[in-house]
């Protein structure tokens, strides 16, 4: 018990200290790693709540995937660090008060959640035992019948997402003289080779 | 306080929650800052579910954090996209600047 516990104030402290990390680093890319590191944090956490499936799937996920896009987008854009953190500290008070305000409001309305007793019974797809059925295996239960919909629409949301990213980046700049593959293949003898018949003692 | 219940991840939430949108009112020159407050309040939310889901036996929380998984990628792909278009119009991505649509 004491270990989960340690484990747990662990995950959590390196969690929220790796977000204020995130809004607070001077340079992005400093940012983009205090996030991966906040994600692996919170794998952990997951971890500890018993959804393993989803702590793999975050890590897979965010720190393999979309952090790393992060990553390539910060490196790619030429920022200047001087000019971003001007007027850094205008917005702390107003960012300030109304970040400790919801930070109190979630804090009543969490503290004060009671569950009612009834609410196990009534629970759409029952948890089985862990000794029985592993978290991964429950997940493809459900997620291929009952909700086979909903897991066609989150694929149809990445297609969307990604035609949009290309459709979005992809540009054709002008004047770049670019390989065209079929028309190397394309070429014929007849259109690259001319004989021509030489008279003597004249060129061609 | 060593018996590590449902209101003590409620608690990691809701502060990372608010750490999400303290970056955002922060970092009003950086979107890329901006787009990582985002995720991290999408993370606050499935803490949240998975949260839940464990607490109650229910492992709906877990199938919906899949699918909030699932749109914030969507959301982060989409979101450096559109940011690589205004930097490459504007040479710039202060959000304060965003005006071209003004009129």
């Amino acid at each position: 018990m004491i270990i989960q516990a340690l484990a747990f104030y662990l995950f959590a402290g390196m969690t929220i200290a790796a977000a204020v990390m995130v809004i607070a680093a001077r340079n992005p890319v400093h940012s983009v790693l205090f996030l991966i590191l906040a994600f692996f944090n919170s794998a952990g956490l997951f971890v500890l709540m018993g959804a393993e499936f989803l702590a793999m799937i975050l890590v897979v996920v965010y720190v393999g995937a979309v952090a790393v896009l992060f990553l390539f987008v910060v490196m790619m854009l030429d920022i200047d660090l001087v000019e971003i953190r001007e007027g850094f500290l205008q917005y702390l008070p107003i960012g300030g008060l109304v970040g400790i305000i919801l930070l109190i409001e979630l804090t009543l309305v969490f503290g004060a959640w009671v569950a009612v007793p009834e609410t196990a019974a009534v629970a759409g797809v029952p948890i089985a035992p862990l000794d029985q059925v592993t978290n991964t295996r429950a997940l493809g239960d459900v997620l291929y019948t009952k909700y086979a919909f909903l897991f066609q629409t989150s694929g149809l949301i990445l297609l969307v997402a990604m035609i949009g990213a290309i459709v979005l980046t992809l540009r054709r700049r002008e004047g770049v003289r670019r390989q065209s593959i079929t028309a190397q293949i394309g070429r014929r003898r007849e259109d690259g080779v001319e004989v021509k018949k030489v008279p003597n003692r004249s060129g061609a | 306080m060593l018996e590590i219940g449902l209101s003590h991840y409620l608690t990691v939430a809701a502060v990372l929650f608010t750490l999400g949108i303290f970056g955002i009112f922060l970092n009003r020159k950086n979107v890329i800052v901006i787009l990582m407050s985002i995720e991290l309040m999408l993370l606050a939310v499935n803490i949240n579910m998975v949260a839940f889901s464990t607490h109650l036996q229910d492992l709906v929380g877990q199938v919906f954090a899949m699918f909030v998984l699932t749109v914030a990628a969507a959301e982060a792909a989409i979101g450096l996209a559109i940011l690589m278009v205004y930097f490459r119009n504007r040479g710039s991505i202060a959000v304060e600047e965003v005006n071209a649509m003004k009129g």
